[in-house]
């Protein structure tokens, strides 16, 4: 427990090795693969636009139904290019033929007469079909989304930086929490980010406004998680002993609030995992991106932003390039 | 100090039974107030359409005139809980649950309203043919279907006998066609006044035993015969179907729309696929409540016993302030719920943490308890308001391009912050001082704390 902070560097390459296939997965691989620099990350039609079916087979054995076969009806509907997913479910212990299909967005101005030559595409091929949900989205609204998604990413971060300052302003150079804090809580949405972009793909994993809302969500516990630290050696700071090292503080007040962060993940993590296993489909890829995020944001809370601020006391960056470390560039993330 | 403990122990007794009253409050009514639990679209079925206008230079007060004129023919459907609400400038809100055919009946809702009478040169055109009108020669319909650019190619237009602002509403009335060669059918009775009712006479006068054609928003409704001139400028719409009656009686009766709306964005959810959902999230819900409330009885004991009570509580405020508010729960909300069960015991887990270790360092049980509360109250403080920064966000930005998911996400996750400092902190407390006198230092482990352990995390890593 004493080593908490003297493995700091260690802590930091585990950092490192997480966020670096999913900074490969984010920026490199479309490069490579496209030769176009884009992020590699697959938006849904909440900001690239186009129309989201979710279609149920009764009357189609879950294993007689294929891609193709769908695709093929979309196709003779007018919608060419539908991307077909097929996700299998249980009603009442049966199983049921079902499948997601992304297409173009619905005609504006008369878009029933486009669904109506679908379903009867559909049910020509495969008997009754029921259409359990659609949504259409335009590209204005998609490209407003997206605008108004990264206004709220950078204004959340901003105020979090503003609060943060205020609270520790009493404390010895308040600034450095807040900018420790906001180091944490990057490295916590590279971490969401980069799983985001591997798993979109392997699993096709979209980006949609619920996983911006995990996004945010992830902010804020990052933070919540990295202040009650911060918060701990705020206050051992104050009532110092004279022997006492900042190291030997740093270490303390995370031994200190070891139990707590353990503890509050736990719950959460109960909750969640109750969640993804029994909160149905439609938000299972957000309830396991707040996990992610959450888990995150309590390792880099104790990991990362309290031992940020034992090397920035130390002023370590000077010994860096001297003594070649193994871990030289780890805190620069 | 025992009167405050007594006071606090009254304000938490009235203020959950009184959330219970209206948690349970017979027929879902609450002093009057209507506190049924509002479900989403995603959990009820329906629709949510995002219109906007066809016409790029429609000024705001248009858009209004339209957002009116669709919250009546919303309110003439008797669907409950319906959104009709202007976003920005140019876009119109309407959400319907629970409708049975959603995006037939938004196709009504839209339909412009505009009747006309025209000259089909003795033609009979068929039913549902979309044709060009001297006052509306390019119909929408027509415009998005293709690229040609040769607009002779769309067909001709036929002159407009009548204007569509000339129709007087308070004329339209549904009624039934008296016998002819089909007996009774459904109709709507309608008339014009001004220019068009004059035109409307002269031009039946002069055709008597030819066909007119009745188009509503370029679509050819029927082509009766002149059997006699209409003078007055009044006569009815003949329907096969009373569904058609009621949609074009719909879309008269309050006028028609400034100008012609598209659909935007659209999200149809089924009232299965939301049952499934709901059913889904209790099950969530129950098991998530129960594990969290297992683990804090199994690490905390007494204290872990006290947090359950207090988690039960918040449960049962949530539901009555949801139901008071009212806030529309959907599934990201109730997520935002669930998540905030995770957050509420975080203030309990941060207080009998430092209660553990105030105890483990030689005081007594008494201000160690009360040290516990004031020390871990910063953090608790802190982190709170770093959530409710986020929800506000996360609210202001679901508001400005109108997804209610992410608004019930921020509402619930929100609130919940605002409720667990209530719940974890006063009924926690007052529990707690309550419940000191049974303390003795046998009966450490009963409250889950012992000075035996020298390192104060030793249990806290098993």
């Amino acid at each position: 427990m004493e080593h908490l902070v003297r493995r700091r560097y260690w802590w930091f390459t585990f950092s490192i090795l997480v966020i670096l296939p999913g900074l490969y997965m984010l920026f490199l691989h479309p490069l490579v693969t496209t030769g176009r620099f884009t992020i590699g990350l697959r938006p849904s039609i909440d900001f690239a636009g186009g129309a989201l079916w979710e279609l149920r087979f009764p009357e189609t054995a879950p294993e007689r139904l294929s891609t193709d076969r769908i695709a093929a009806a979309f196709a003779a509907a007018g919608f060419e290019n539908a991307l077909v997913q097929l996700s299998p479910t249980q009603i009442d212990g049966k199983a049921v033929a079902a499948a997601l299909v992304r297409t173009r967005p619905l005609s504006e101005s008369d878009p029933n007469t486009e669904i109506d030559a679908v379903m009867k595409a559909l049910s020509t091929e495969f008997g009754n079909v029921s259409r359990e949900r659609l949504e259409s989205v335009g590209p204005t609204v998609s490209a407003e989304s997206t605008r108004s998604a990264i206004i709220a990413v950078l204004g959340a971060s901003l105020i979090i930086l503003l609060y943060l300052t205020w609270a520790f302003r009493k404390a010895p150079h308040p600034v450095r929490y807040g900018v420790c804090a906001i180091i944490a809580m990057l490295h916590d949405v590279l971490v969401v980010l980069g799983i985001a972009a591997i798993l979109g793909a392997t699993i096709g994993l979209e980006v949609d406004a619920l996983f911006l809302t995990a996004l945010l969500t992830t902010l804020s516990f990052s933070v919540h998680d990295t202040i009650v630290v911060f918060d701990r050696i705020r206050e051992n700071l104050l009532n110092r002993h004279p022997a006492e090292t900042f190291d030997d503080i740093v270490n303390h007040s995370l031994v200190q609030t070891l139990p707590r962060s353990i503890n509050t993940q736990l719950t959460t993590f109960f909750t969640l995992t109750a969640l993804l296993l029994f909160g149905g489909d439609t938000i299972r890829n957000f309830v396991l991106m707040l996990l992610i995020g959450l888990i995150s944001g309590t390792y880099s809370s104790i990991f990362n932003a309290a031992q940020l601020l034992v090397v920035w006391e130390h002023r370590e960056w000077r010994h860096w390039f001297k003594r070649g470390r193994r871990d030289e560039t780890a805190p620069a993330m | 100090m025992q009167n405050r403990n007594l006071l606090s122990l009254l304000l938490i007794i009235s203020a959950t039974g009184l959330a219970l009253a209206v948690n349970f409050a017979p027929n879902n009514i609450f002093l009057g107030r209507d506190v049924s639990i509002r479900l989403g679209l995603d959990l009820q079925g329906g629709i949510q359409v995002l219109l906007r206008s066809a016409d790029p230079d429609a000024t705001a007060d248009e858009i209004a005139t339209a957002a009116r004129v669709i919250e009546q023919r919303v309110n003439a459907l008797g669907v409950g809980e319906t959104v009709v609400q202007q976003a920005g400038n140019n876009r119109i809100i309407v959400e319907l649950p629970g409708v049975a055919n959603p995006e037939q009946a938004i196709e009504t809702l839209r339909g412009t309203g505009r009747l006309e009478f025209i000259d089909s040169q003795g033609q009979y055109l068929a039913e549902g043919t979309i044709v060009r009108t001297s006052s509306s020669p390019n119909p929408p319909q027509l415009a998005e279907s293709d690229t040609v650019t040769d607009v002779t190619s769309l067909g001709p237009i036929y002159q407009s006998i009548t204007d569509g602002a000339d129709l007087d509403t308070s004329a339209v009335q549904p009624t039934f066609s008296q016998g002819g060669a089909l007996g009774s059918r459904p109709a709507v009775s309608f008339a014009f006044r001004g220019e068009s009712a004059r035109r409307l006479a002269s031009f039946t006068a002069a055709n008597v035993g030819r066909p007119m054609c009745i188009v509503l928003d370029n679509v050819v409704v029927s082509c009766p015969v002149i059997n006699a001139a209409l003078t007055d400028g009044s006569g009815i719409i003949e329907v096969s179907t009373e569904a058609d009656r009621n949609r074009i009686f719909n879309q008269l009766k309050y006028g028609a729309l400034p100008v012609p709306l598209v659909i935007e964005t659209s999200r149809t959810v089924t009232a299965t696929l939301g049952r499934e959902s709901v059913a889904a999230s209790i099950t969530a819900g129950v098991v998530g409540l129960a594990v969290v409330a297992a683990f804090m009885i199994l690490f905390y004991r007494g204290p872990g016993v006290v947090a359950t009570v207090a988690l039960i509580i918040y449960t049962i405020i949530s539901f009555a302030i949801y139901r008071l508010i009212p806030i529309t729960l959907t599934l990201p909300g109730i997520a935002g719920f669930i998540l905030s069960i995770g957050l509420a015991v975080d203030a309990n887990v941060l207080i009998f943490a430092r209660l553990r270790e105030e105890y483990r360092r030689g005081r007594d049980i008494r201000s160690a308890l009360e040290l516990g509360f004031v020390e871990s109250w910063p953090a608790i403080r802190d982190s709170s308001v770093s959530t409710l920064i986020t929800s506000i966000v996360l609210f202001m930005f679901g508001n400005s391009f109108g997804v209610s998911l992410i608004k019930g996400f921020a509402l619930t996750l929100g609130l919940g912050i605002v409720i667990s400092l209530f719940t974890a902190v006063v009924v926690s407390r007052t529990f707690l001082r309550l419940l000191l006198p049974l303390f003795s230092d046998e009966r450490a482990w009963w409250f889950g704390v012992d000075r035996r352990s020298a390192t104060p995390t030793a249990q806290a890593v098993s």
